[in-house]
């Protein structure tokens, strides 16, 4: 009754910060599918398309050119099919107001970046493993909320 | 007169699946005609009609028991966390005498699993129940402690930040602003 592998998104328009994070999921122990993208347009393009599978955690950048993380958010919370997905906000602001803000319009979780490879493995791990308990052990989506 | 069949097995063994599972009206995928993956929790009582219905038509449920130990192992910390009393043995001992293998053994196998210790998920289960009771009733954080068998609020307190990485005052006032949220939607 499990799936044994996890589909991973991200929107971020640094190219390192998307080829560390591809690499971070290559090492952990739970087995991941990433696939990313540029900017918000871009991920949205994807998850409305009607036949695009979707992911089981989005991760998004707050600042992104064209469309932005927190208009991503917004807009994934309010469409019906895309609503249910757990959202990570994958920031370098840590601001307690933007934390607070991305959570209460639904985020899961908020992951400052790490400015070291091992810390970005720790937390990425510590984000799959986690939404693997939502995801396995029934528990209840809309009390999850993370801050790393 | 005499008819003689070809029969295809695997239209045949998709049909009768089809037909005995929709009748569960759980959303699931057909991947073979031996493999069924559902998309949304099978509760055991479920799990075992379905074993029942498909058993008679000749399907037999080829269980991981590997998997099934491990929910049990689950299912018996929840029944642990939710229990009003509150037990007074370590969860090691309870949970090696309600099934009967040994602590090493149980405890290797779930973090096998599930990627995670049983501490850690005792701990998960805990900070959730706290949050639903947060959510859904008017307790105080002191009630909620007791209640969890915490020896304090500030145990309860630091512990539901080192899990979730924020206090348990932010995460009602995130719940509640939520809240907010959705019923200005609505007007």
């Amino acid at each position: 009754m499990q799936k044994d592998f996890l589909l991973i998104t991200l929107a971020d328009d640094d190219e390192d910060d998307r080829m560390f994070f591809t690499d971070a999921f290559d090492e952990l122990k739970i087995n991941t599918v990433v696939n990313t993208f540029e900017n918000g347009q871009e991920l949205m393009n994807f998850l409305n398309h009607p036949e695009s599978i979707l992911p089981n955690i989005i991760f998004l950048d707050l600042n992104m050119p064209i469309k932005n993380g927190m208009d991503c958010l917004k807009e994934i919370k309010q469409n019906e099919r895309l609503k249910d997905i757990a959202i990570a906000i994958y920031s370098t602001s840590s601001s307690d107001a933007d934390v607070e803000e991305t959570f209460v319009l639904g985020a899961n979780i908020y992951i400052k970046k790490p400015s070291d490879f091992n810390a970005l493995k720790k937390v990425l791990n510590d984000v799959v493993t986690l939404n693997w308990q939502y995801y396995t052990s029934g528990l209840r989506k809309e009390n999850f909320l993370l801050k790393l | 007169m005499k008819l003689f069949f070809k029969i295809d097995y695997t239209i045949l063994a998709q049909k009768v699946l089809n037909e005995k599972l929709s009748s569960f009206g759980l959303k699931y995928n057909l991947i073979n005609t031996n493999e069924v993956l559902f998309l949304e929790t099978v509760s055991t009582e479920q799990y075992e009609a379905i074993r029942k219905i498909v058993n008679e038509y000749g399907f037999e449920i080829i269980e991981d028991s590997k998997n099934a130990l491990v929910q049990k192992i689950k299912d018996v910390i929840i029944e642990m966390v939710l229990q009003e009393e509150g037990i007074n043995v370590k969860v090691s001992t309870y949970l090696s005498e309600k099934l009967g293998h040994s602590y090493g053994y149980l405890s290797n196998l779930f973090s096998e699993t599930t990627y995670t210790s049983i501490e850690n998920f005792v701990i998960l289960q805990k900070i959730e129940h706290a949050k639903q009771l947060m959510v859904n009733t008017d307790l105080s954080l002191t009630e909620i402690a007791f209640k969890l068998n915490y020896s304090s609020v500030a145990h309860l307190s630091s512990q539901f930040k080192n899990t979730t990485g924020i206090t348990p005052s932010a995460f009602q006032r995130i719940i509640e602003k939520r809240r907010e949220l959705v019923t200005k939607n609505i007007h």
